[in-house]
């Protein structure tokens, strides 16, 4: 006993005080920004292994990117990779990033709908399913509950079963072998829900796009409430787009 | 004259040369080669070849650091139906009904022949992953548990069918595929060498640096090319940290499955600087970006490494103290001790590997048997335990741990100089074969590549540890009580998507 309480001792305080002022080190790959420079512009949308790139003008779409920051590499004047981790928008243009931009992603908070914030804003309990992820997205999103981040402290939290659950977060570029059982479980969670997408192969298919291994039609019939750019999304990003998403951020910031 | 090849690891050969058998003669050579103790299956695969299948097998010799090769031809949408060779030892168990699966291949013998993951180009499009044919046993005094696809946690999909007496388990089928990709498939149509890489990225997200190391590797000895010490430093380095960072949060896994907070919180809490070092490093938490085929896109500067040492040196004491608490807390060791057991002769004979294997006293390590990288300049010696237990398989994460921070505390006295910021663009040989095998934090990779005439991949095999030890953990569990089915499946941590592909 006296050793545990030792060992509790030693940890110091771990958590991270305000999740929504961290600031990330370079060169962690964030936001990025495009300068208005002339470039070979076919040349740098050929770079792109996920097509996230588009020209005249040059923009890039978050919901595609993969993160791996090769464009930056060979065109530093054009492309810059920011160290901002809020990424997370609700709305699918919202992620394409255009040139000249530097400005903050956020939510537009017209399409956020009124249910949302009036049932989800003092708890949110959330049911992940991992169709087709490569586990990376699933090891953040744990980590976005561990002590450092400790997503709890908001009322967010996952849960076992979809009867508890009030929203359904997907992983993965949905493989057919997933859609059924995904499908299964978002109607197993109760009205009103939310559908977040986490992480590029779930928003695109990411470096998956187009295999025929993927069956995505569930995107088709079901409206998305929040999109979580990167590969995997940065705990950062997905907790501070779902506090935007069910209105906590102003009490955050107090 | 011999009726194999033999090559060593990351070896390009070209194709033509590994002798084609018939196939009764390739049976009994490959079945004879695993008489030998030190021998073991990493890879057995077909792929259509001019009109016909070609089977190849590669049996590695452990002790000899040698791979040996062999192959045959059958014919395809034939009616024949061969003799298998998991009906002669169960290493091929898998490897058999893979090939079974995809190409419709019919064995007369085989002991097991279910699908694997109900890939995209199967054979019978008509089979579903709805309708496995489960084993079924009629009795009244027996009942059916259903787990999965969809488990409670934050994890991977897959499906568990315990058949129980009373609370204890007396068999369980493992049936996967829920996150296939199409992994290989996609290494064959995206030509362009990040697009791959960031496929050999993504075949595990756990794994990143084990999978896109085997990947690199092999495209470098595809491409002619011997990567110098700066790139072999890195790959070195970031294997033993991703080792440390996975070990860490599985001993926190471990710890919240016996409901034992203060461990699950003490280690889940460690394994942070961990892997925010490799955010420093290279942007990313997982290491995303950090290994790149002929070139390092983030140098490993000398303020890099000062900040590592800071961070080992804060992690030891607590990591130190923590397990120690861990292993001596009665309440723990009940929970872990002989439970979860798999015997040196089950691990030998279904050719488990890495942490599974060395768990079970079976010596199979690639850092000492195969090594590649910084590995072929040190005496490496595998942490071996010898209950096959939960405790065993914790011990070794302990112990691997420790062995790291060693590892990594020598490589950090002599940094190499920078050579490879340069973008090479190298193509590689035409009509070869060669095989790639990495250890990493689960155990052995393999990744294994054919070209054909330009130089273009003809074919792209993978294969997780996850793939051989998945049967480990279904004949781990027998006898067990099924609430003890959590902390055994953590012990393992195998890989969904690493056998989905």
């Amino acid at each position: 006993m006296i050793k545990a309480i030792q060992i509790l001792r030693h940890q110091g305080k771990q958590f991270i005080k305000d999740v929504t002022k961290v600031t990330l080190n370079e060169p962690f790959r964030g936001r990025p920004v495009i300068s208005k420079i002339k470039v070979d512009e076919e040349a740098l949308a050929k770079i792109c292994p996920t097509n996230a790139i588009t020209v005249n003008p040059v923009s890039i779409d978050l919901g595609k990117c993969s993160f791996c920051g090769e464009c930056a590499f060979q065109f530093p004047a054009k492309i810059k990779f920011t160290s901002d981790y809020k990424l997370a928008a609700n709305d699918r243009k919202k992620l394409i990033v255009q040139e000249g931009d530097d400005k903050a992603i956020e939510l537009n908070s017209e399409l956020i709908r009124k249910e949302i914030v009036s049932f989800f804003r003092g708890s949110l309990k959330l049911r992940q399913v991992s169709a087709g992820g490569d586990n990376s997205a699933e090891l953040e999103l744990n980590a976005a509950g561990n002590v450092n981040f400790d997503m709890g402290r908001f009322g967010i939290n996952f849960v076992a079963s979809p009867r508890h659950a009030d929203g359904i977060v997907i992983t993965g570029p949905i493989t057919e072998n997933m859609a059924e059982p995904l499908q299964i479980c978002y109607d197993a969670i109760p009205s009103p829900k939310i559908v977040i997408l986490c992480g590029v192969d779930a928003i695109s298919g990411g470096v998956f796009q187009n295999s025929a291994a993927l069956n995505r039609k569930f995107l088709e019939t079901h409206k998305v409430d929040l999109y979580v750019p990167g590969n995997p999304p940065h705990p950062l990003t997905f907790i501070n787009g779902v506090l935007e998403l069910i209105g906590k951020l102003s009490r955050v910031k107090r | 004259m011999r009726n194999y090849i033999t090559i060593k690891n990351n070896e390009t050969i070209p194709f033509n040369t590994i002798p084609i058998l018939k196939y009764e003669e390739f049976l009994e050579t490959n079945v004879s080669f695993l008489k030998d103790a030190h021998n073991h299956c990493v890879s057995y695969f077909a792929f259509p070849f001019q009109n016909k299948l070609r089977l190849i097998c590669c049996i590695a010799n452990d002790f000899k650091a040698r791979i040996k090769l062999t192959s045959a031809e059958i014919e395809t949408n034939a009616a024949k139906v061969y003799p298998s060779l998991t009906a002669c030892n169960l290493n091929f168990n898998m490897f058999e009904r893979e090939i079974s699966e995809n190409f419709g291949v019919k064995y007369s013998d085989h002991p097991w022949l279910k699908p694997v993951r109900y890939s995209c180009s199967r054979f019978d499009q008509s089979a579903s992953i709805s309708n496995y044919p489960f084993y079924k046993i009629d009795s009244e005094e027996l009942h059916e548990v259903g787990v999965g696809p969809i488990h409670a946690g934050v994890i991977e999909p897959g499906h568990f069918r315990f058949i129980c007496k009373g609370e204890q388990i007396q068999h369980l089928e493992i049936q996967l595929g829920y996150q296939h990709r199409g992994v290989e498939n996609l290494f064959l149509l995206k030509n362009n060498l990040l697009q791959r890489t960031l496929l050999a990225e993504s075949i595990a997200g756990d794994t990143t640096v084990g999978h896109t190391t085997a990947f690199a590797n092999l495209w470098e000895s595809l491409c002619g090319y011997e990567p110098p010490d700066d790139l072999q430093f890195v790959r070195t380095l970031a294997l033993e940290l991703e080792r440390i960072a996975i070990h860490t949060g599985d001993l926190s896994a471990i710890c919240a499955d016996i409901a034992y907070q203060l461990g699950a919180s003490v280690f889940g809490r460690l394994r942070t600087p961990i892997i925010n070092f490799f955010q420093n490093w290279s942007g990313n938490r997982l290491a995303n970006g950090l290994i790149r085929a002929f070139q390092n896109n983030y140098s490993f500067t000398t303020e890099l490494r000062d900040e590592l040492l800071k961070i080992l040196s804060a992690y030891e004491p607590d990591f130190e103290e923590m397990s120690d608490k861990l292993m001596h807390n009665p309440g723990s060791l009940s929970r872990l001790e002989k439970t979860g057991v798999v015997t040196f002769e089950q691990a030998h004979s279904i050719g488990a590997v890495g942490m599974t294997a060395k768990a079970s006293g079976l010596n199979r390590d690639i850092r000492a048997s195969h090594p590649s990288l910084y590995y072929r300049r040190m005496d490496h010696q595998p942490v071996i335990k010898h209950h096959g237990d939960v405790y065993s398989r914790t011990q070794i994460r302990r112990e691997e741990i420790r062995q790291s921070i060693k590892y990594i505390k020598s490589l950090l006295k002599n940094i190499p100089d920078v050579e490879s910021n340069k973008r090479l663009l190298l193509n590689p040989k035409q009509n070869s074969f060669l095989i790639s095998l990495v250890e990493g934090w689960r155990g052995e990779i393999c990744h294994c590549a054919i070209t054909g005439e330009n130089g273009e991949l003809i074919h792209y095999k993978i294969k997780d540890p996850s793939f051989h030890n998945w049967l480990a953990l279904a004949l781990a569990v027998r006898k067990n009580e099924i609430s003890d089915f959590p902390i055994c499946n953590k012990s393992f941590n195998l890989s969904y998507c690493g056998f989905d592909l």
